[in-house]
């Protein structure tokens, strides 16, 4: 290699790492600015879109305006229920799209795969449709939006586990069982404990999906109101600085909840190596 | 020894729970799309196979249509190509970095949508420094703005969908072995060509995952027109919504979503054709 490729070479390597760090940067200064604003004093002014003066009211008082903590609640809420439901249900569908043979698995494939490849303007407005045509329209609220959380978290949930499982090594039961461990304490003892991250995954994911959701529930919620939707709501008048401390909280618990399974997994793997 | 059924037992739950809520609204939704016209939330609705509803919302709103289609098509483009780089520098050039980037490309799931897209409203605001800049190069006038444009509304949309893009591509990309390309060059390849030739079409069914995952949430998302966009941005996803929401006007509302539903369903065979659903999910 001449010198002269050599430095080519160099730019070409570090050229794409360089670009793909903006790309980076891209996804994050927005973040970084929800961060910013939430320690924003916004009350001498009507411009909530720039930062005036530093503060930490905005903390010390999260609840202030009216009607956000109550939708944080009700999106916990529905976000946990959906959750569980939707874990439990797609984890044992998950184990028999990888784990048993049955006819239709054609059909199943599909069902699991429209409603991601579904506007969520189209899955909302036809779930509306039905409770409407149901006799529901009157009573839309808190569990017409927990249906419709299951439902499109159902998909993640079940890709998600199938991929941990498709990705196991049957040797380690097949182990087990040579070793006279019944099929119960194969499974408890060996399968599950193996799935169990891919499950965790699925959870975190479905509750993340459910608690950031707005097209679906705003078509579906009547009178309730949602994190997302007093959000949008107080688009239109101006956002109070709390929605600022509010998606910073949630940031800073995701992440810690993510580097803690990170760090738990790299811990086991090296006292499983030591 | 396992039951012959028990792949029925475990998959019977999730099934008809998708089945009732998701299939069966379909059904509905088509129903309320052949609407008679001229009922009301309050009177009651009849279904009264009313096509006509479809050529009568399409011709009232066929600029929302077109738009949406439009801005998530520039939108799944510029995510394609900054997808790609992202995806590519980390599967291949990020070395120790990797697991730490990987995790900044699913940081904005962390926080929410809204509020994220709301920071955009500060980013590209009149007196910001990007608006600044701009009219400085005289990119845009002494009273150009970026807000209220469907400039916005496609970094926008750009934005918020970009982490569905680069997550397909990386998966495709961390599968390719690094060797394949270093044979191309040993057999003289330029790295040009080694990318056309062998990485390009390895990552595929990255790329066709990805653009499916970008193009139909952004071709329905309304969030970004309302919140980033003016009047004049307006995508279907906010013409269905105010219908169904505010108007009252169900038999249009479900027209125009049928359509939507219909338009998307064609692009996505048209498109997915070389790739089977079981590769996809």
């Amino acid at each position: 290699m001449t010198p002269l490729q050599r430095v080519g070479r160099w730019i070409g390597d570090h050229l794409v790492l360089a670009l793909g760090v903006l790309v980076i940067v891209y996804l994050v200064v927005p973040i970084a600015i929800v961060a910013l604003m939430s320690f924003n004093d916004s009350s001498g002014s009507r411009n909530v879109y720039k930062f005036q003066e530093f503060t930490v009211s905005n903390w010390a008082n999260p609840c202030k305006p009216e009607g956000l903590c109550d939708a944080v609640s009700t999106s916990i809420q529905i976000g946990l229920l959906a959750t569980i439901v939707a874990t439990t249900l797609g984890t044992l569908a998950a184990f028999a799209l990888a784990r048993h043979r049955f006819r239709g698995r054609s059909g199943a494939n599909m069902l699991i795969f429209l409603p991601m490849a579904s506007p969520e303007i189209v899955m909302g407005s036809s779930l509306l449709a039905l409770f409407v045509a149901a006799g529901f329209g009157g009573q839309l609220g808190f569990w017409t939006i927990f249906i419709a959380h299951v439902m499109f978290c159902l998909s993640f949930v079940i890709i998600t586990v199938k991929a941990r499982l498709s990705g196991l090594d049957d040797n380690l039961e097949q182990a087990a069982m040579d070793l006279y461990a019944t099929e119960a304490q194969t499974f408890w003892r060996v399968t599950f404990p193996l799935v169990f991250p891919g499950i965790l995954a699925a959870a975190l994911l479905s509750f993340s999906l459910s608690f950031d959701d707005f097209i679906i529930s705003n078509l579906n919620a009547g009178q309730t109101v949602t994190f997302p939707m007093f959000v949008w709501g107080a688009a239109q008048r101006g956002v109070p600085m709390q929605v600022n401390v509010i998606g910073t909280a949630m940031f800073v618990i995701a992440l810690a909840l993510v580097l803690a399974g990170g760090w738990n997994q790299r811990r086991r793997a090296t006292a499983k190596a030591a | 020894m396992r039951g012959r059924l028990t792949g029925y037992w475990l998959f019977a739950p999730a099934a008809l729970w998708l089945a009732l809520f998701f299939a069966v609204p379909l059904y509905s939704l088509v129903a309320t799309s052949l609407f008679d016209p001229d009922g009301s939330v309050l009177t009651g609705y009849d279904v009264a196979w009313a096509f006509g509803n479809f050529p009568d919302a399409i011709s009232e709103y066929w600029r929302p249509l077109v738009r949406s289609l439009v801005y998530a098509g520039i939108a799944t483009a510029i995510c394609l190509v900054l997808g790609y780089v992202l995806a590519y520098a980390i599967a291949f050039k990020a070395g120790r970095w990797k697991n730490l980037m990987l995790v900044l490309v699913v940081a904005p799931f962390f926080t929410s949508f809204l509020v994220r897209t709301l920071s955009w409203k500060l980013i590209l605001a009149d007196d910001g420094w990007i608006v600044n800049t701009l009219q400085f190069v005289h990119v845009l006038g002494d009273d150009g703005r970026l807000l209220a444009t469907p400039v916005a509304v496609v970094a926008g949309l750009t934005y918020n969908f970009l982490p569905f893009m680069v997550l397909p591509l990386y998966a495709a990309l961390e599968k390719l072995d690094p060797r394949l390309i270093e044979a191309a060059s040993d057999l003289y390849a330029s790295p040009a060509r080694a990318f056309w030739k062998v990485t390009w079409p390895l990552s595929r069914p990255g790329v066709v995952g990805g653009v499916l995952l970008t193009f139909i949430p952004a071709a329905g998302d309304f969030i970004n027109a309302e919140l980033l966009g003016s009047p004049n941005e307006r995508m279907v996803g906010n013409v269905i919504q105010n219908l169904f929401t505010t108007t009252g006007d169900y038999a249009a509302a479900g027209a125009l979503s049928v359509t939507l539903m219909l338009i998307i369903v064609a692009m996505v065979v048209a498109y997915a054709r070389t790739s089977s659903t079981e590769d996809l999910v």
